[in-house]
């Protein structure tokens, strides 16, 4: 695709994903990191509904081994969990796109769970150290800051003229 | 393709270098996170008035005072130390160097008790070096990156630290409880010599932890008749929280050669005494 704004997209892409890695990992106060959402997930959830063609699971995968070494995870534990949510928001664009705000965040709430239960998988095998209630806090708050990074995502999209 | 990065990652150490690579280039990342955190503390430091700023000054240096003072207590100690482990013929020095580092402020996982510092293996940092700062052991390095590293504090859960007390040298460990501010000491019978205010240093078996620094004060002793062990939690000496500023400590316990020239006439001393050759 020799798309002129092909590049311009994959700018955006990056610019946004570094501000999420940010987020994910900026320490306010201990209540506040422990409500701390996926922010990379929701990003890549946009971007992979918005532009399926181009974003898809190697990107995520890619993604989310940058994120492994981020958070400090065993290689690969994020890039399979993002490749997977990837997975299925390409192949879900369609329906995402036409489903209002509530449902999408429906959607959004199963990726997180998924995420989250693959963590849980990969904590518990490794250490067996038990997680306390606080661990599944983000999923809930994921589903409050999706509607924002939507809205947001959208907007620059729409400023910045891309596809 | 994940799964079989991940089962490496877990088993083996090849990994490392690919680790180390994209490390450096999410670093900067990493410090912008850390940025507005640094701000505030930089701006609170800045905005502090005059007179509050004279009474710290005054405050310090009769720390300070205080302090040279014991230090030159201690210097003697050391050498009465050194001198009676002659006697001993155990004797072994903790030759110790230290390295500080400062705290990014990024929270890796909420769950865990892991803190970033912004010193990596380009200062030489490796893995299971104890970290202290000014009041006791904070933890130790798990993973060395080239422009930071990761640290595991003593309250993780997964984390467990060789101590003694301090008062009759009743050797125990401690482990994390995952909440912040509480040790857990499983392994004390009912009837063990340790109460409340006790304070634990680290034992230095294992050879993990430099012996003899601070790590925590029990603060609850609960015998339980109906168990085998009774339920004991201590509170950190460090300021886990708060700290900004950590010292990495290199630490290898090489034994003192035997009669060195200090200690050299009291050990003469001491065989001339104790075998009478013919």
């Amino acid at each position: 695709m020799s798309n002129p704004n092909s590049s311009l997209v994959f700018v955006y892409f990056m610019a946004t994903i570094a501000v999420a890695m940010i987020l994910r990992v900026m320490s306010v106060s201990p209540i506040l990191d422990q409500l701390n959402p996926d922010w990379i997930a929701l990003v890549l959830v946009y971007w992979t509904m918005a532009f399926p063609e181009r974003f898809g699971v190697f990107t995520a995968c890619f993604v989310g081994l940058l994120t492994d070494v981020l958070t400090g995870r065993l290689l690969g534990q994020y890039a399979l969990i993002y490749s997977l949510i990837a997975y299925f928001s390409v192949k879900e664009h369609r329906r995402l796109r036409q489903f209002p705000l509530l449902q999408q965040s429906l959607f959004v709430f199963y990726f997180l769970l998924l995420a989250k239960i693959i963590v849980f998988g990969m904590e518990s095998l490794q250490a067996g150290n038990r997680l306390s209630l606080s661990f599944w806090y983000p999923v809930f708050s994921g589903i409050l800051a999706w509607p924002v990074v939507f809205w947001l995502l959208r907007y620059l999209r729409v400023v910045a003229r891309l596809a | 393709m994940s799964l079989s990065l991940l089962i490496a990652d877990y088993r083996g150490t090849k990994l490392h270098a690919l680790r180390s690579l994209l490390s450096v280039t999410l670093y900067p990342l990493q410090s912008l996170a850390s940025l507005p955190v640094d701000f505030y503390q930089s701006l609170s430091t800045t905005m502090i008035s005059f007179v509050e700023l004279q009474k710290e000054n005054q405050r310090l240096k009769e720390t300070q005072l205080i302090n040279d003072a014991r230090l030159l207590k201690l210097a003697a100690l050391e050498k009465e130390n050194i001198r009676l482990r002659v006697l001993l013929e155990n004797s072994f020095q903790l030759g110790e160097q230290v390295l500080v580092a400062e705290l990014l402020s990024v929270k890796l996982a909420p769950y865990e008790h892991t803190v970033v510092v912004n010193k990596g293996s380009r200062f030489g940092i490796h893995t299971q070096q104890p970290v202290l700062d000014a009041n006791g052991i904070v933890g130790q390095v798990i993973r060395v990156l080239p422009n930071s590293a990761e640290v595991m504090l003593i309250t993780d859960p997964g984390h467990a630290i060789p101590v003694e007390v301090n008062r009759n040298g009743l050797r125990t460990i401690a482990f994390g409880s995952g909440q912040s501010n509480r040790l857990h000491l499983p392994f004390l019978a009912n009837n063990a010599d340790i109460v409340p205010g006790d304070l634990l240093v680290t034992s230095g078996l294992g050879g993990g932890f430099p012996a003899g620094y601070p790590v925590a004060v029990v603060d609850k002793f609960e015998a339980r008749p109906d168990k085998s062990f009774a339920t004991i939690y201590a509170t950190p000496k460090a300021q886990l929280e708060t700290s900004r500023e950590f010292l990495i400590v290199w630490s290898d316990s090489t034994p003192v050669e035997l009669g060195n020239q200090q200690s050299a006439p009291v050990a003469v001393d001491h065989s001339g005494k104790a075998h009478v050759q013919p």
